[in-house]
């Protein structure tokens, strides 16, 4: 197993490499350079290219390259033009954010997603079944912006301002204003009512995907000759259900956290632009426009990074539960 | 010869009637949709039509659209009532098994049928929007006004009406979504084949640039491109085209790797055809159908990425219409006027729906150990 684990390190690598020379490349051979950002037109063209050479720009890109690699292997990600501080402390700040929101609809995509999968297998071609498949494929075509558009519409804004609901979610940011004077309790709940949308909008996409393949997996399972043998010898249902087949339909989901990684952190630009949650995405994404190099190389890594991880993860957590492909 | 004529009699009154009647609703209902609505659009703008012979390109193609899906409709439902239908014994085909078993599945028929319709209706958009996608009323009394008979879907907060951007929208997301695919398909099927049938380091190299490509968040990838150069519709298309085929190409190479060892190809090469045609004639049209499926499916998620792109300002730039930047045009009167975003987004649901519907049904269709 220990060989397997560091057979499969030692691939992603260069892998990670190749990831940060593609980024590299792409950003630094665009045309546009991050000094504009601070110059006024008036300015003295000496003045400008002292600062071109502060930020190191007036040296050929393959020079920047290596230095720039191998600042990034010593965990130096360099200086962000906009936030003016150490790119690593902007990330250090945002990142926590973005792992909370993206873990939470995770889990619940996941969770829900298994649960009705699992529930239309057993109750196949059921009027329940038919009609979860069609409820199911509709939030699967559904882009998650939009979706998170029509959360707010409705359970917040509506809610609170048209239909008088008791309850209504927060449509933006971490945190209410008065957080800071709440007790600790409040602060909980006040968290958790800022979380609800996000994750929502998040996680209810995905959970459409996972329920079908959920599905599809169980089906598959439950037609093999243990599960007929595990009926035939008088199990309950719920036995052979849970125990036999469910066990069995869980193997190939993992391989659905790998691909779904991915998928979940493209989500999280679109959810933290609308819900103004302080995250990753928001951050990369304000960073691009601002040209602000350094953050956008080091954010867009680190998001591969994450991925790359998680794929990892996925494989080896794989080769766990399915002993046959190991060594391969 | 009777029944013969019955349908043809049918088919004169109402094209499509008969496919109907004898049960092929899928085929049936198309061409009579087709049929009544283009005579509804050729009756009801009628003033409209003799100008647009002379008009912009898209105004002559709607033009043409209307007469010629008008024709086809009719003609094909008269010649098509006049067959003999009979079981058919030989020359059963792995497509035909595959149209049959796709022509039982009422959900994704469904799916084809919508598509076909808005294919039609976003060639006829000209004709059929009420007014002009990009023209303004006035301010003061238009703007932000409900669902009104001058206005079936209201106005946005420029005053322009929601149902025209609407219809407009749908060109630029289907045509979006055609072509991209159409690109990445195409890329990724040549790349996926050549490094499948080489092997080697050929396939190495080529495999490793497609995990990164794979590893990347597709949407954070897209944003830098787009915000690199200056967005526009051209740049949209070929930068969702070239980095969804690294999916295709490793469907396809796992596809060639396991046709490589079959007899046919081996006598292919034993034969000494260059690897060429080994690859374009041999390979490749065996390795199509999961390809048809991922191409369906993928139409569904690049008009979603399209869209999104659109909705963050770096896809299809204003006054253009496009779904997404509808959407995003709501966002900020969501309270006043709901509808705003709410339409743009139905219409992508309904039409990423469709192609996933369509998708899933080619998919159950084309793999022959879900046939039944």
């Amino acid at each position: 197993m220990t060989k397997y684990i560091l057979w499969r390190l030692a691939g992603s690598v260069p892998l990670v490499l190749g990831i940060a020379t593609i980024i590299f490349f792409l950003v630094n051979l665009a045309p546009g350079d991050p000094t504009l950002l601070l110059l006024s037109p008036g300015m003295n063209q000496e003045v400008v290219e002292q600062m071109r050479a502060n930020f190191g720009l007036d040296q050929p890109v393959y020079i920047r390259y290596v230095k720039w690699l191998g600042a990034m292997l010593t965990g130096d990600f360099g200086y962000s033009f906009s936030h003016s501080r150490p790119v690593l402390e902007v990330i250090k700040g945002v990142l926590p954010n973005t792992l909370i929101l993206s873990a939470f609809a995770l889990v619940i995509a996941f969770v829900t997603g298994i649960v009705l999968g699992t529930i239309q297998a057993v109750r196949q071609y059921s009027l329940m079944d038919s009609t979860m498949s069609v409820v199911l494929l509709f939030f699967y075509s559904m882009p998650s912006f939009w979706l998170a558009l029509m959360l707010i519409l409705s359970l917040s804004l509506y809610a609170r301002n048209v239909w008088d609901w008791p309850i209504w979610f927060p449509a933006s940011g971490m945190t209410g204003v008065d957080h800071e004077f709440l007790s600790f309790a409040g602060r909980i709940q006040d968290r958790v009512m800022h979380l609800v949308l996000p994750t929502l909008s998040l996680s209810l996409v995905l959970t459409a995907g996972i329920a079908r393949y959920m599905r599809a997996s169980m089906l598959e399972v439950v037609r093999q000759d243990f599960v007929r043998t595990a009926h035939a010898k008088g199990l309950p249902e719920r036995v052979v259900v849970f125990k036999h087949a469910l066990r069995n339909a869980l193997i190939p989901i993992i391989t659905l956290v790998g691909l779904y990684i991915p998928v979940l952190f493209s989500g999280t630009v679109f959810i933290e632009m609308i819900f103004a949650w302080p995250g990753m995405g928001r951050t990369l994404f304000d960073a691009i426009f601002q040209r602000d190099y350094p953050v956008v190389m080091a954010g867009t890594f680190f998001f591969a990074l994450m991925v790359v991880t998680a794929n990892l993860v996925a494989d080896v957590l794989y080769a766990v539960v399915d002993p046959r492909i190991r060594y391969e | 010869m009777s029944e013969m004529r019955g349908g043809r009699v049918l088919a004169a009154a109402l094209p499509g009637l008969p496919q109907l009647l004898s049960g092929r609703w899928g085929v049936g209902t198309t061409a009579l949709l087709t049929w009544i609505g283009m005579w509804w659009i050729v009756i009801t703008k009628l003033d409209r039509i003799p100008a647009f012979f002379g008009g912009a390109w898209d105004e002559k193609l709607a033009v043409w659209t209307v007469l010629v899906a008008l024709s086809t409709s009719g003609i094909w439902s008269w010649r098509d009532a006049g067959l003999e239908r009979g079981p058919k014994v030989v020359g059963v085909s792995q497509w035909d098994l595959a149209v049959r078993a796709f022509s039982k599945n009422r959900t994704a028929v469904a799916g084809l049928i919508v598509i076909v319709g808005l294919y039609l209706i976003a060639l006829v958009t000209p004709l059929i929007a009420p007014h002009d996608p990009n023209a303004q009323y006035d301010l003061l009394t238009n703007r932000l006004i409900g669902m009104s008979a001058a206005h079936p879907l209201g106005t946005d907060q420029f005053a322009r009406d929601v149902l025209s951007r609407l219809l407009y929208g749908a060109r630029i997301s289907l045509t979006i979504g055609f072509v991209a695919v159409s690109i990445s398909v195409t890329i990724g099927t040549l790349v996926g084949a050549i490094a499948g049938f080489l092997g080697g380091f050929v396939d190495g190299a080529i495999m490793r640039f497609v995990d990164m490509v794979i590893s990347f968040p597709r949407l954070v990838l897209l944003i830098t491109i787009i915000a690199i150069f200056q967005p526009s519709i051209f740049l949209i298309i070929a930068v969702l085209g070239l980095t969804l085929w690294p999916g295709t190409a490793r469907i396809v190479r796992g596809e060639v790797l396991s046709l490589r060892e079959r007899e046919f190809v081996q006598a292919a090469e034993a034969l000494g055809y260059p690897k060429r045609r080994i690859i374009l004639r041999h390979l490749i049209p065996n390795a199509l159908a999961p390809v048809i499926v991922a191409a369906t499916l993928g139409m569904g998620n690049t008009i979603v990425l399209e869209a999104g792109l659109s909705f963050l300002g770096l896809g299809v730039q204003p006054p253009t219409a496009s779904w997404g930047t509808m959407v995003a045009a709501g966002r900020n009167t969501l309270l006043t006027a709901w509808w705003l975003s709410t339409f743009p987004g139905l219409a992508i649901v309904f039409t990423v729906l469709s192609f996933n519907l369509v998708g899933d049904g080619l998919r159950d269709a084309l793999d022959p150990r879900l046939r039944t």
